[in-house]
């Protein structure tokens, strides 16, 4: 048996620690958000032209007038993502098609053009919230339902913890912040409750069975029992994740990037959050028969 | 738990086996019609355009209550009350009246019956409001007469909309309503949506009107523009002919001058009127404004009562097809704004079809390699389980005719990898239940039962991000959710009807053998 316990003091301060930096990082440095919510244009280009590169694309389009543009490869040497604010200009993906034809003579392929409104990105800004929000609050009504009320706080912390590190580590990155990101945020709140919840159901039982050991000890032995399926499990949802990672193309680097690190705090915060929270509160054998009798 | 009835195994089959069918049947085509079922590739995955329109409502009602200063006007000059100092600004119409016509116009507005004032019962709402002060009266639109009037344009645009892109003839475009000023357009296949954006950004206000010098006409008058921004024209407001007023328009090749035209032949309204200003105008110009701009305007040198003409302006054959093409769809009610456009090509599409499928491929086998060396034979009673399960995933997609978007491939894998959550969960039970149970039989029967309250709240977790996400997503996130939430319920069904049926008949035979797992 591991004792995760002896642990628990260290890994408590290491997560408060790293929420406060992830909260500073949001609120300072913030979240670098994409087109989806900031609005703007976005090209991806193939070039057939291999002497094509980064600067000479980034030089001709400056004279253009666009404000901020930013160039850089995508996924290989002949892709290329173009991003800009686009705030009036109608035709502007007709204007760049013809001023690079006419600069590098027809040698690109316009594979992908994203254009979002001022208005439409506050929208997908405010409805994406809504939905992390609403999700946080019916994992919050259904595991009220399910357990008692110190479970409650102990899942929530873990996933609140959950939340707030994958975007400080986005934060920190610079990585963008896109629709797809929301979609990931959601299935990690998801999997962060889907682990907790095992292991609670396990620590209720054991709660239970054993009227004499201490929940700082209950919580170890709950943790142990369930810990292969813990470890199976994260590494089957790891590998599938890693194979979208790194075949399942560019478009879905982001999500399954912020999956993966959601993957890996959920696991850990059910261990180290979720438990802490029920040994702190001092829950005991009252609390679960008090529950049975209602 | 381990009790299965032959009906029940039966039935079990069938359902693999439909869902199977389903799933392969995108793969063949069928005469059949329900069985050629496929599944539908999202716009990110066969390439095609997304356009968001929104409907720029403001000029409709500046001219809605322009227009009502005349009926307002004519409707109380038949009382015998005087109604002046008419002015229009911020969707306000203001005017003034004198102290004894007060009551009279104010309970003109508010009455039920009102012709000047339409009552709509359902919503108990008129549709303008009246505000009075010192007999200066405020008129603008109430709430629900703004509502009526948005969803009466938005009806409009759609169909106006629907015929434009139906006459450049694109295949199976998806054309709906987006809250009561907007309209979602999906077109794919299309790779350069160039054309279709400038087609759907003019408003196509096409009329007719005689060029002046005179500015203080009854009628007004104001300068235009030409559209090749080369010359500027008086133009008297009084409008002769106007879009409406056409049957039909066609681009034509004009070999006398060897130039591109329009021909446009007009309605017996129309034709009279044409007529009419033709006779009486010899020697004027005539200009033709489309939008606000002079196309061109030529000098009347006959009676045309034939009721068709021609209209020149240095076309090329392109935009003199546009030209004829907007002319016959009709003018919007309003001008449209593309507030969010995502056009995928093609071949990026295949390349993301292919990507896919290839992460699906190795995160499938990452997996069932894993499962298998974890847990031996019940790793291949799992993995058995995940293929099938792939299946009706893909058949249930098929059958409703879903939209699978890259995304939602995503979704699949995710499922893949947590699928066999809930065969772990019962497993490792299982082998906990055989420390203290000899007894096989009881010992999985145990497990079984056990695990269930941790494999629910573990499922009904996910399903709950999924719906919200369904509901609040849009796109291809939508397909992520779709793929994600079905995935759920395919995984419940193959983890406690096939796995479990393979599992309790492997333990049925081996009831004795120690270490069974």
């Amino acid at each position: 048996m591991i004792a995760f316990n002896k642990y628990y003091n260290k890994f408590n301060i290491l997560s408060v620690s790293l929420v406060i930096v992830s909260l500073l990082l949001l609120t300072f440095k913030g979240l670098n958000f994409g087109i989806d919510f900031k609005g703007g244009t976005l090209i991806e280009l193939r070039s057939t032209d291999s002497k094509i590169n980064v600067s000479s694309l980034r030089d001709n389009l400056s004279q253009m007038n666009l404000g901020d543009v930013s160039v850089k490869n995508f996924g290989n040497e002949t892709d290329f993502l173009i991003k800009f604010e686009n705030n009036e200009n109608k035709n502007v993906i007709e204007e760049i098609k013809k001023n690079l034809d006419k600069s590098f003579g027809n040698s690109f392929n316009f594979r992908r053009v994203e254009n979002v409104g001022p208005k439409v990105s506050a929208e997908l800004l405010r409805s994406g919230v809504i939905a992390i929000s609403v999700a946080l609050f019916l994992m919050l009504v259904y595991i009220w339902i399910r357990f008692e009320w110190q479970f409650s706080l102990g899942a929530i912390a873990a996933l609140f913890h959950d939340v707030i590190v994958t975007l400080g580590l986005f934060s920190l990155l610079g990585l963008e912040i896109n629709l797809s990101i929301i979609a990931a945020v959601l299935t990690i709140v998801g999997y962060s409750m889907n682990d907790t919840v095992v292991i609670f159901d396990r620590v209720r039982e054991n709660l239970r069975k054993y009227s004499d050991i201490k929940i700082f000890e209950l919580t170890n032995i709950s943790i142990n029992e369930t810990l292969s399926r813990t470890l199976i499990t994260s590494v089957t949802t790891l590998l599938a994740l890693l194979s979208i990672f790194f075949f399942g193309g560019e478009v879905l680097k982001g999500f399954s990037l912020a999956m993966i690190f959601g993957v890996i705090f959920g696991t850990y915060s059910s261990i180290y959050i979720a438990n802490t929270v029920l040994v702190r509160l001092n829950v005991s054998q009252k609390t679960v028969l008090r529950e049975d009798k209602n | 738990m381990l009790y299965f009835s032959k009906l029940r195994i039966i039935f079990i089959t069938l359902i693999s086996l439909l869902f199977i069918i389903f799933a392969l049947s995108n793969l063949f085509n069928f005469d059949n019609k329900i069985l050629n079922k496929k599944i539908n590739l999202g716009l990110d995955l066969q390439g095609g355009s997304y356009l968001l329109l929104e409907i720029d409502n403001d000029p409709v009602i500046e001219q809605k209550l322009q227009n009502f200063t005349v009926t307002i006007r004519n409707y109380f000059k038949e009382k015998n009350i005087r109604i002046t100092n008419f002015k229009l600004s911020n969707q306000t119409l203001s005017f003034t009246s004198d102290e004894n016509s007060k009551q009279t116009i104010l309970d003109e507005f508010a009455s039920e019956e009102s012709e000047l004032n339409p009552y709509y019962q359902r919503f108990k709402s008129h549709q303008l409001d009246i505000v009075e002060e010192n007999n200066f009266f405020k008129v603008s639109f109430s709430k629900q007469g703004i509502i009526n009037l948005k969803t009466s344009s938005q009806d409009q645009a759609l169909e106006i909309v629907r015929r434009r892109i139906d006459e450049i003839g694109t295949n199976e475009p998806n054309i709906l309503k987006r809250g009561n000023d907007r309209i979602l357009v999906e077109l794919p296949g299309l790779d350069d949506p160039m054309r279709i954006k400038s087609l759907l950004g003019k408003t196509a206000n096409l009329t007719f009107r005689f060029v002046t010098n005179d500015t203080e006409g009854s009628f007004g008058a104001e300068k235009l523009e030409f559209e090749d921004g080369t010359e500027e024209a008086i133009v008297s407001k009084r409008i002769i002919l106007s879009g409406e007023n056409l049957l039909d328009a066609q681009p034509r090749m004009d070999t006398e001058n060897n130039e591109t035209v329009v021909t446009f032949s007009l309605d017996r309204v129309g034709a009279k009127r044409f007529g009419k200003a033709t006779s009486t105008g010899i020697g004027k110009r005539l200009a033709i404004v489309l939008d606000g701009k002079v196309i061109s305007a030529p000098v009347i040198r006959d009676t045309i009562a034939t009721g068709s003409g021609q209209i020149s302006g240095g076309f090329t054959f392109q935009s003199a097809t546009d030209l004829a093409l907007l002319l016959r769809s009709g003018a919007l009610p309003a001008p449209l704004n593309i507030i969010e456009e995502r056009t995928v090509g093609p071949d990026l599409g295949q390349d993301s079809i292919n990507a896919g499928m290839i992460a699906l491929l190795i995160g499938f086998i990452l997996v069932k390699l894993y499962i298998f060396v974890k847990y031996k034979i019940f790793g291949i009673i799992t993995n058995i389980a995940l293929i099938l399960n792939l299946f009706i995933l893909v058949g249930i997609l098929t059958i409703f005719e879903a939209t699978l978007t890259l995304p939602g491939i995503a979704g699949i894998i995710l499922t893949v990898g947590m699928a066999v959550d809930a065969n772990v969960l019962i497993f490792e039970r299982i082998k906990e239940e055989l420390k203290s149970e000899k007894n096989n039989l009881i010992a999985f029967d145990s497990g079984y039962t056990k695990s269930r309250t941790a494999i629910l709240d573990a499922n009904i977790t996910t399903l709950l991000a999924a719906i919200i996400l369904f509901f609040m997503g849009s796109g291809p996130i939508k397909g992520f959710s779709l793929t994600l939430g079905i995935g759920i319920f395919t995984t419940l069904f193959t983890v406690y009807f096939i796995a479990r049926l393979l599992t309790v008949l492997y333990v049925s035979k081996n009831k004795e053998k120690e270490g069974l797992i």
